[in-house]
């Protein structure tokens, strides 16, 4: 087989992406090999979208609640940054931080993110602290590991110059092993931003008032598969969005990589 | 002469430690950790003696072991274990089996390639979670929606580690097999598959983790058995013990299951490693 050309895949790849949504048409309105009740052909989804874009589903417009989990996210995800960072940094720089917590840390992590939502529950209630208590915990844990084997993969030979030339304690934070660490801590970033949609998704679907868990719980209820749909797409947007918008915040905090 | 200059160098001047890993591990400070972190949870719980806020670790470790015998939501532990391994076993099962296959052959044909990469890009940015309404809707909630769920969070591992393994194939042996006149399927089965053997032994050990996470949101959200099911309902009565019990029977599965499978890896890369000496 030869390597097909570049400029040939990508065609194919958009190709593609025109193939599945005509496949989709033929699947349910043509063929009817789909039910309509369990999927939605392509009309029901666009009527579903226009409902919540212009009009009113599960308490709101979509807007508003794009906006509630989003903004839930954002902070959940600032808090697991500062909880995921100093805790990486402790258990990183320092023996005795290392060795007084680094087990305890072992001991909690093997409990995945969503157990702990119904914990939350219990000591905040529906409200957002509980959402936020999960992400901090959950989205914290691969910042923490991400960071720790950053510090330790950066170069000795570098460390000890920057010691030799009297870097301590902020300068030696600052520039030397935040930079150093920050190709593993990239990776921590992008696995916390996961663990965040995860985790709100999932806490909106156990109880919410607003946000994109909520639709999906609504249309669940309602057993309305264009909301389903719906739903599902906004899910993806965000994730896709944020990665985006995380990827552009990272290559301005490593420009000096390129240079 | 002094005596001071016999003394070994590294005493007179100690090499300063830059990171933690200079200092070798002190596993004292590890007991006295985690024994504060006990000590200060069965002060608190005494102090709050609230049932619906916190439990002291003797009352969960009792717990634990009293639901072993006694049936609680219907079942005793080890039943409701049985019922969430069955959906484990179900939605990793058909991740591995129709993933990894998938995965290969994105690898080695390019048009397959460019064909489903779309739709899968856009299926794994979407929460495993979030199936939860085409998982009521198609299987219901007693087996089928929950393995639905399981199996969305173990797919794309199963993929893109198979995919990428299948490109990892050393492209000397494949020129070889293509010019002595191997098939396509020939070279899919005898040369890629084996170099990807390992990619897809360490995929399979984070697909798995992956498929014990969406578990537990699937039985959260909607079983009415399993071991994250008995959380749900320790959260309904508002008794805290049942929830500390459920988070440590799925940590202690989580952690065998992690266990069992870097073992498995571990093996099969030595295996690989003495095949390939």
């Amino acid at each position: 087989m030869k390597p097909a050309s570049p400029l040939r895949l990508r065609m194919l790849g958009v190709g593609s992406a025109v193939a599945w949504l005509v496949l989709w048409w033929l699947a349910t309105d043509v063929t009817h090999w789909v039910d309509t009740a369990l999927f939605p052909d392509p009309s029901a989804f666009l009527e579903s979208l226009q409902q919540i874009a212009f009009g009113n589903y599960a308490g709101g417009d979509l807007l508003k609640h794009v906006a509630t989990s989003s903004w839930l996210v954002f902070r959940g995800f600032l808090l697991a940054v500062a909880i995921g960072l100093t805790l990486g940094l402790l258990i990183a720089l320092s023996a005795f931080w290392r060795d007084f917590l680094a087990p305890v840390f072992n001991f909690l992590r093997p409990v995945p993110p969503l157990a702990w939502i119904p914990l939350a529950l219990l000591w905040f209630g529906l409200g957002d602290n509980s959402k936020l208590f999960v992400m901090a915990l959950a989205a914290s844990i691969p910042l923490v590991i991400n960071t720790t084997t950053g510090v330790t993969q950066i170069d000795r030979t570098l460390l000890a110059a920057a010691r030799v030339n009297g870097a301590r304690g902020w300068n030696w934070l600052w520039h030397v092993i935040l930079p150093g660490a920050m190709p593993h801590i990239a990776i921590g970033l992008r696995l916390a931003l996961q663990t965040s949609w995860t985790v709100i998704v999932a806490a909106e679907l156990l109880g919410a008032i607003w946000g994109v868990g909520r639709v999906l719980t609504a249309a669940k209820d309602d057993v309305y598969p264009g909301m389903i749909v719906v739903g599902m797409a906004t899910v993806a947007v965000l994730g896709i969005a944020s990665s985006l918008l995380l990827d552009w915040v990272e290559s301005r905090l490593m420009r000096w990589r390129t240079r | 002469m002094s005596r001071e200059s016999v003394r070994p160098a590294a005493r007179r001047a100690p090499r300063r430690a830059m990171l933690a890993s200079d200092v070798p591990q002190r596993r004292w400070l590890g007991v006295l950790g985690i024994g504060t972190f006990i000590a200060l949870w069965y002060a608190a719980s005494l102090y709050i003696a609230d049932p619906s806020t916190l439990a002291t670790p003797l009352a969960v470790l009792e717990r634990f072991v009293s639901m072993t015998h006694e049936p609680f939501a219907g079942s005793t532990l080890q039943e409701h274990l049985a019922a969430s391994m069955a959906r484990f076993g179900a939605g990793f099962g058909l991740s591995v089996l129709i993933g990894i296959p998938l995965g290969l052959a994105m690898g080695w044909f390019q048009y397959l390639d460019a064909l489903v990469k779309p739709a899968f890009n856009v299926l794994r940015f979407i929460a495993p979670i979030a199936w939860v309404p085409f998982a009521v809707l198609w299987f219901g909630t007693g087996y089928g929606g929950p393995v639905l769920i399981i199996f969305a969070g173990a797919f794309p591992a199963c993929v893109i580690g198979a995919y990428g393994g299948a490109r990892l194939a050393d492209k000397r042996l494949l020129e070889a097999a293509r010019m002595l006149g191997a098939k396509s399927l020939r070279i899919l089965l005898s040369v890629i598959l084996p170099s990807a053997v390992p990619s897809i032994v360490s995929a399979l050990r984070v697909a798995a983790g992956n498929a014990w996470q969406s578990l537990v949101g699937a039985e959260l959200i909607v079983a009415s058995s399993g071991i994250a099911y008995i959380m749900v309902r320790g959260q309904m009565n508002r008794t805290i013990v049942i929830v500390l019990t459920g988070m440590l029977a799925i940590g202690l599965v989580g952690l065998l299951l992690d266990w069992l499978f870097g073992r498995f890896e571990r093996f099969v890369q030595r295996r690989l490693g003495a095949a390939a000496v």
